[in-house]
């Protein structure tokens, strides 16, 4: 689904991050054009799930040096809050449980605030129950799931789903989703799967965060990168993750070594 | 001449079915004072506040008798019957009363005001001994049967004025009833209220106190529950918009192997001071008791809650838990917190726990992260927060919409 407009969604020059004064990102560099799928692997605490959440401007970490170009705009400069409304999603690894939010109400004000800034009408209760219903199809959720309060009480597989119904009803340009295949049976992979090929299109982009091949059997990535200590250190195609599923990220350090000794 | 002497001395003369109520309470308060900073419960209280609740003319002897706003209202109740109680006096001879409710006539009244009348000097809080010196009418309702109605009791404070009032409520055995009380005061007003609920054998009561003042406003309010065996209370009280609020809950099991829930919420904004002190107490054994207190504490005010429980000898496998769960949504604001449990009983289980805390950064960030305001994701947690306890409201409750104003205006 590789679109010829090769203008860049997301670019990420040499982004060095912090939190608590530990130095988590070490020059990352990543491209991200129109239509197209990313995946990034890589160990535990290789600084995947950081790279996720420093796009979405989580308040914990800072920005040592580098860039986020999103669309043309500096990510740094935008609240979360402004990221979101022009379009940036993170599908949660761990979706957050809110007690007394209704999910339903949650969904709604979201999707009012992505589409004033897509210059879209606000939807009232009613227009926005048509449209909630349609996008609960995607993910094959029963409505009940939006009376209850936001992911309390969900199961695994259940949050997971909510993230997707979130990424349909806001329609981001740039989805990143930090490791959706995590704690899902395999009916509940297909599904989260389906969704996400469903929202894909030609003028958005997709970055999974996964440990495992799996999901890219369903979701086949146009590139796949192992990052490791904080930085990208190899990109390829598929067969780099059917790759690192047969000999471990400790074969992508000792490919390395062998390069540089060469 | 001191405050006390002054203050008493000025009420108005004593009349009426507690005249000798009202003499008690006042010798008492003569004989011991008015609330000092040296008296532990009242230590944290803002004597600046409360001492313009000693110096407002009482209502009787006002002549200032224009009403100062418009009193907060909501529409009749769907079904059910509600009953305002008014600083001029209530006469509720006339009311058609639905099956099931009904006044306590004047005969039973004096009986159960004879028997209690030293104790209820003796063994009341002096913030009780203030209302019985001040109050000279009582409402006395029975009820009684499976299917009462749901009750709604208005009493409005909405006078530059100082006004008391007393309900008293008996319950009969194996009655089912829903009672909101809901009291409101407007600015310079002063509330002085108590309720007394006396819940027979198999009887479940669920009751709402939705308090709320404005600007200037002060109020004292007193809950003082007697609940016999087998009996379920279940208790739900906001508190709001005071600039003095001092609630004090009080729960007796008589002889134990009863049910109470106690649900409570308290906003203090700007530089009010709420406070509520509960007290529970067993007097039988298998009694059990779930208390959940929130406050929500923002710009420079305070919010305090002491929660007393106690367990005599009596009282074997009494189950209680206490959770006080506090918001501070400003550095300038405080919050004092203090379970003070005293058990003497050795086979029983008592938990408590208390958390000061802020709104989490992970369930704001999450909010954000969806293109959600600060403003609104701080208004939506804040009414999350809240949900628990209003969920528990009685079902008629929810037309008073001053409650939806509060969810809607949270302070940052």
């Amino acid at each position: 689904m590789v679109s010829n407009n090769k203008k860049p969604i997301l670019e990420i020059r040499n982004l060095h991050a912090n939190i608590d004064d530990k130095t988590i990102l070490n020059g990352v560099n990543l491209t991200v054009n129109p239509g197209e799928i990313h995946a990034i692997m890589g160990r535990n605490g290789s600084g995947k799930s950081t790279l996720s959440k420093i796009i979405a401007g989580h308040p914990a970490y800072t920005i040592t040096s580098g860039k986020i170009i999103f669309n043309g705009q500096n990510l740094e400069d935008m609240e979360p809050e402004d990221r979101a409304r022009n379009g940036v999603f993170l599908g949660f690894q761990y979706p957050i449980e809110i007690p007394g939010v209704s999910n339903l109400e949650f969904l709604r004000v979201a999707t009012n605030s992505r589409r004033i800034n897509q210059g879209k009408a606000e939807l009232d209760t009613f227009e926005f129950e048509d449209l909630v219903n349609d996008r609960l199809q995607v993910v094959q959720m029963s409505s009940e799931f939006l009376s209850r309060s936001v992911n309390e009480g969900f199961s695994g597989g259940e949050k997971k789903r909510n993230e997707i119904l979130q990424m349909a009803l806001l329609e981001p340009i740039v989805a990143i989703l930090d490791e959706t295949d995590s704690g899902l049976d395999i009916d509940a992979l297909k599904i989260v799967a389906s969704g996400v090929k469903k929202l894909s299109n030609p003028d958005s982009a997709t970055i999974l965060i996964t440990h495992y091949q799996r999901l890219l059997n369903e979701i086949i990535p146009d590139y796949v990168h192992v990052m490791d200590e904080g930085t990208i250190r190899q990109t390829g195609g598929k067969e780099l993750a059917i790759e690192l599923e047969k000999s471990g990220y400790e074969w992508v350090k000792s490919e390395l070594n062998q390069s540089i000794d060469r | 001449m001191s405050l006390s002497i002054e203050w008493v001395k000025n009420l108005p003369q004593p009349k009426g079915i507690l005249r000798e109520i009202q003499i008690n309470a006042r010798d008492s308060i003569l004989k011991e004072g008015l609330p000092t900073k040296n008296i532990e419960s009242w230590r944290l209280t803002n004597f600046e506040k409360l001492d313009r609740f000693f110096h407002l003319p009482h209502y009787l002897s006002s002549i200032n008798k224009k009403a100062s706003s418009e009193t907060i209202s909501a529409p009749k109740p769907n079904s059910g019957i509600r009953l305002i109680i008014k600083q001029d006096g209530h006469n509720f001879e006339d009311t058609n009363l639905p099956l099931g409710i009904q006044l306590l006539n004047n005969k039973s009244l004096e009986k159960h005001l004879n028997n209690n009348k030293y104790a209820e000097t003796e063994k009341s809080s002096l913030q009780e001994k203030i209302n019985h010196a001040l109050t000279s009418q009582i409402l006395a309702l029975k009820i009684s049967g499976e299917k009462v109605p749901p009750i709604e009791l208005v009493v409005d404070c909405n006078y530059d004025s100082l006004f008391a009032s007393k309900i008293l409520i008996f319950i009969e055995e194996n009655t089912k009833c829903e009672l909101l009380l809901v009291s409101s005061g407007s600015n310079n007003s002063a509330n002085s209220q108590l309720l007394e609920l006396h819940i027979g054998k198999n009887a479940e009561v669920k009751h709402g106190w939705i308090s709320i003042g404005e600007k200037n406003s002060i109020w004292l309010g007193n809950l003082s529950v007697r609940q016999e065996v087998d009996s379920n209370y279940r208790l739900t009280s906001i508190q709001s918009g005071w600039d003095l609020c001092r609630f004090e809950p009080k729960i007796i099991q008589l002889n134990g192997k009863a049910k109470t829930l106690i649900k409570s919420l308290q906003f203090s904004r700007d530089k009010q001071q709420l406070a509520t002190h509960s007290y529970v107490r067993f007097d039988g054994a298998e009694g059990s008791l779930d208390q959940l207190q929130k406050s929500i504490s923002s710009d420079n005010s305070h919010s305090i809650f002491n929660g007393a429980i106690e367990v005599p000898r009596v009282a074997q496998k009494t189950n209680a838990a206490q959770l006080s769960r506090n918001l501070l949504m400003s550095k300038k604001a405080r919050i004092d917190t203090k379970p003070e449990l005293e058990i003497i009983a050795d086979d029983v289980r008592c938990a408590h726990g208390a958390t000061i805390s802020q709104l989490q950064e992970d369930e704001l960030f999450y909010l954000k992260s969806r293109g959600i305001s600060h403003k609104q994701a701080t208004k939506l947690l804040l009414r999350g927060y809240c949900q628990e306890i209003l969920n528990t409201l009685p079902v008629e409750a929810k037309r008073w919409k001053v409650l939806q104003s509060l969810l809607d205006d949270p302070k940052e």
